[in-house]
């Protein structure tokens, strides 16, 4: 099973990139397990140098953005 | 990308035809709140409500055309600096001249505050040096486009060249101050031990539909986001406008009073307001006799430095760093306040 983490203390953007990410999995009807990450030690392990992050079985997509639905969903695909 | 030609080909007239709106809007807007305030509500001019009615209907959507050229502007420009490229182009600089370059990329590398940690430990353990990391954090909330599109939009485009020019200056000097103390033992020892380098995240190469693409999305977050706060800043300051009588502010912040500056600072220090809301309510003291120097300096205090931040910065400093921290850059923002109203 897939396993999304979003990366982010909780700002303001790390709570849209969640929101995007969340309708993106439920559009796409994909089975697997979102988890936000706030903890800045595990963060900070994924050696990103902005947040909000996205993480897809352990890999890094990207940081430092929020895409939209759309661009999740094509990412995500 | 087969489609992005084509893309872009749309994406290009659409924008054009905005411009052209903007520009058309923009040109009738004095003459548009005039008609509004005397023909269609009958206001007789000179009185107090028609003096506070015209000044909101002609501020309002002049500050927000503003906001949204500029924040669209800084979103295509941001779209060329991110974090990673920032922190090669100052790894590995002299502090001096990383003082000044930090302070200058604070300006158009995208930053939000919750990502002052990671970028924080980032920039050290990549070798750049402390002074320089402060550089940067003072620059890239002080010196953002929403201060800018506001400040030119109410006072003008002095003011706003000046602010920019005493908040990169603030933000250099206080850097290299915080550089030659040799604070380093100051910063929590688990920062260090944090491994260099990058997430390895693959190389993107952005295109031009990419980059309007970003800068639109910036109207519509930044602009979408703020708007509320210039709504109630302008009211506020209409209200002022209106009615508070001439000259009443120039006992309090006047030029004449040596303790308004620090005293402004201080309390602007622990405010957390953004740009938005506070710029046009400073605007309005101004014109009832504030000094200009208070008012740059109070704006700059309320902007720069905000609780929420020091708290998180808490994670990363200990507690005397981050007191010579905000002493240094209050003293830095006091300076630029007795500055100005000794040049104005």
């Amino acid at each position: 099973m897939t396993r999304i983490e979003v990366l982010g203390p909780g700002c303001a953007n790390c709570e849209r990139l969640y929101r995007n990410t969340e309708r993106a999995v439920k559009e796409l009807g994909l089975d697997c397990e979102l988890e936000k990450i706030t903890d800045l030690n595990v963060i900070m392990g994924y050696r990103i140098l902005s947040t909000p992050g996205l993480v897809i079985d352990g890999v890094v997509q990207f940081s430092g953005r929020v895409p939209s639905v759309e661009q999740l969903k094509e990412l995500l695909s | 990308m087969s489609r992005s030609p084509s893309r872009l080909a749309r994406l290009l007239p659409s924008l054009a035809g905005a411009l052209l709106l903007w520009v058309a809007l923009y040109g009738v807007l004095q003459r548009a709140a005039a008609w509004f305030t005397r023909d269609l509500l009958g206001l007789d001019a000179g009185t107090h409500l028609a003096s506070a009615v015209e000044f909101f209907v002609y501020e309002t959507p002049k500050v927000l055309l503003l906001l949204t050229l500029v924040v669209f502007g800084v979103g295509v420009v941001r779209s060329f600096f991110t974090p990673e490229r920032t922190r090669a182009i100052l790894a590995g600089k002299a502090e001096s001249v990383g003082n000044v370059l930090a302070a200058a990329l604070g300006i158009v590398t995208p930053f939000c505050s919750c990502s002052a940690v990671p970028l924080f430990i980032g920039f050290l353990t990549a070798g750049i040096p402390l002074g320089v990391t402060f550089s940067f954090l003072i620059s890239a909330p002080m010196v953002n486009e929403v201060a800018l599109a506001l400040l030119f939009g109410l006072f003008g485009w002095k003011v706003a060249a000046l602010y920019l020019g005493t908040g990169l200056a603030v933000a250099i000097v206080a850097g290299w101050v915080i550089g030659r103390l040799r604070l380093e033992r100051h910063v929590e020892p688990w920062v260090y031990q944090m491994s260099a380098g990058d997430a390895g995240l693959p190389a993107h190469r952005t295109t031009w539909e990419e980059r309007l693409d970003q800068g639109l999305e910036a109207v519509r977050d930044i602009v979408g986001r703020v708007w509320p706060y210039v709504l109630i800043g302008i009211a506020v300051g209409a209200g002022i406008h209106g009615w508070v009588p001439e000259n009443f502010m120039a006992s309090i912040m006047g030029r004449g009073a040596w303790w308004s500056v620090p005293l402004a600072v201080l309390i602007g220090v622990p405010m957390y307001s953004n740009a938005a809301g506070i710029i046009p309510v400073v605007h309005a003291l101004l014109e009832k006799g504030a000094a200009l120097g208070t008012v740059l300096a109070f704006m700059m205090a309320v902007i720069a430095l905000s609780l929420p931040e020091v708290i998180i910065l808490r994670k990363v400093l200990r507690p005397v760093l981050i007191a010579v921290f905000l002493g240094v850059v209050t003293t830095g923002i006091i300076l630029v306040g007795y500055l100005f109203n000794w040049l104005m």
